[in-house]
């Protein structure tokens, strides 16, 4: 079969075209898809190194270019602290401040995900003086888990045990903030 | 007397310690990273908030002690010499990207075991090392040691996001723990070259002996985790050492195969590398860290006697060119450092025999 636009070139496309419920099958080259407009052009350019540079650039990849509303949104997200737009946090790949970390926070975890594998939440150590209500607040957490396996399995007297421990924990906990 | 010691010394105190499997593994480096919370980061700071960072330190922590680790001495790197900077950086007292930042400044101690680096990326990074491979002993002295700071220092820490830092990559723990390892074996019979990526995929990273970009000098690799987030400290630093321990075991067996299979050009390979450093006139920075590397070998499989461990931790850090230039105390030209290069590891092999 040869292309029918040029009918040099075998045909390797084949098209289905539907104009006004009248159906055509177009048969034609590489060359003269593109020529008539088949095939974009664009997709050729979109090489694999594109979509890794996308992954790594924090994504300002042609993809969201295309989408330009949702880039010029994000483009105007300002820390108000620092000021720096969040396109400045794209070029440099630094934060300006700690409250970068907030004004930016819808579009953050994407990119935590690509550079952590997949994780968004921070798991380690809490510091030791600043943390403390924080420690509390752990602890309070894990004890209430306890106490609904304990209920669950009806063990009565091991779950009053815990209770108590979370009542003189919350009972800390205010006295600490008054 | 504090910084005269940090330049004159190639090798830091703590390097002269005994550390476990230090045949194989030189050093072990845990470095935090932290912020202020309520001062911008040093990459957009003028040149007043950074001022205050330093001085905070000036003032709080200049000469003070914390348990062994003696008189931190404030450095500010401005007052430094180019030379100068470039030695601490070969020393690994301070990175490369500190030795460029505006109104920066290090703590360093007595020992050189503890070093504090001031408006780098971050506000402060603190760099803990360990002779041989002590991973959790490093984790848990950093620990302490980050306590320590936080009494006197609101942290930037976020209960979702962990400890802020101004690069995405740190977040979280903001811990980065690495293993400096020798591995000459390895090398020898192209191994290497097929374990990298399977550490790569387990989120660790490979390096040259000076960080990010740097070849794999003398056969020296740091290895050290990339992700941050997600994972804790402890979880990270067992990960590293279940890597760490498996090349060790790997390279002990490359080398004993080496030794059952060919060891008479083993043998010949590490006395030519002998010779050549005992004697020649001229020495490149490249040939150097290999012949050096192959020496050690040497000394690690018993062949060749009476030479102490350390000279290849030593050797590779006095040869670097910023020590050369400190050593001759002026700009040398690159042929000249190989000269002076070559005289150095001379006179410093003429001194072990003894």
């Amino acid at each position: 079969m040869t292309c029918s636009e040029c009918k040099k070139r075998p045909a390797t496309l084949y098209f289905t075209q539907i104009i006004n419920g009248e159906k055509t099958e177009i048969k034609v080259c590489e060359v003269c898809a593109a020529k008539k407009g088949y095939i974009n052009q664009m997709e050729e350019t979109y090489s694999l190194h594109d979509l890794l540079t996308g992954l790594f650039n924090f994504g300002s990849s042609q993809l969201e270019l295309q989408n330009d509303n949702i880039f010029k949104q994000i483009e105007e997200l300002q820390c108000p602290k620092c000021k720096i737009t969040f396109d400045d946090f794209q070029r440099i790949g630094k934060f300006g401040c700690v409250d970068c970390y907030s004004a930016f926070k819808l579009k953050l975890d994407s990119i935590f995900r690509r550079v952590h594998s997949g994780n968004t939440k921070h798991i380690g150590k809490i510091p030791k003086r600043k943390g403390v209500h924080l420690h509390t607040k752990k602890e309070l957490e894990s004890y209430r888990q306890q106490l609904q396996q304990l209920i669950e399995q009806e063990e009565f007297e091991k779950a009053a045990i815990i209770r108590d421990k979370i009542k003189s924990l919350e009972t800390e906990k205010e006295g600490d903030h008054s | 007397m504090s910084f005269e010691q940090f330049m004159d010394e190639a090798i830091s105190p703590w390097m002269r310690e005994e550390g476990p499997e230090n045949d194989i593994v030189l050093s072990t480096r845990i470095r935090l990273a932290r912020n202020f919370q309520d001062e911008i980061f040093p990459i957009i700071a003028d040149e007043k908030d950074l001022k205050r960072v330093s001085n905070f330190f000036k003032q709080n922590f200049h000469q003070t002690s914390y348990g062994q680790y003696k008189n931190f001495e404030l450095i500010e790197i401005t007052d430094l010499s180019n030379i100068e900077k470039r030695v601490l950086v070969e020393k690994h007292l301070i990175s490369p990207y500190l030795a460029k930042a505006r109104s920066a400044a290090a703590l360093v101690a007595d020992n050189e075991q503890v070093s504090i680096m001031i408006n780098e990326e971050d506000h402060i990074r603190m760099q803990l090392y360990f002779p041989g491979f002590q991973l959790t002993t490093a984790l848990n002295e950093a620990s302490l040691l980050d306590d320590w700071l936080e009494e006197e220092i609101d942290y930037a820490f976020d209960e979702q996001k962990g400890y802020l830092t101004s690069c995405p990559t740190n977040v979280g723990t903001g811990m980065r723990a690495s293993v400096m390892i020798h591995l000459p074996a390895l090398v020898l019979t192209k191994k290497i070259s097929r374990m990298i990526p399977a550490i790569n995929q387990l989120g660790f990273v490979v390096r040259g002996i000076y960080g990010e970009g740097s070849e794999a000098l003398g056969n020296i690799f740091q290895i050290s985790n990339q992700i941050t987030l997600g994972k804790s400290e402890e979880d990270i630093v067992q990960d590293l050492q279940s890597i760490i321990a498996k090349l060790v075991e790997q390279e002990r067996d490359a080398r004993s195969r080496l030794m059952q299979r060919s060891e008479i050009r083993m043998q010949d390979q590490i006395f030519r590398s002998y010779g050549i450093l005992k004697h020649s006139r001229i020495m490149e920075s490249k040939e150097a860290a290999t012949r050096l590397s192959s020496l050690r070998l040497g000394i690690d499989l018993g062949i060749i006697k009476n030479i102490s461990h350390s000279i290849l931790n030593e050797l590779m850090v006095l040869t670097q060119p910023g020590f050369l230039q400190h050593y001759a105390n002026k700009i040398l030209t690159s042929s000249e450092r190989d000269v002076l290069r070559a005289t150095l590891i001379r006179e410093r092999l003429m001194l072990e025999q003894k």
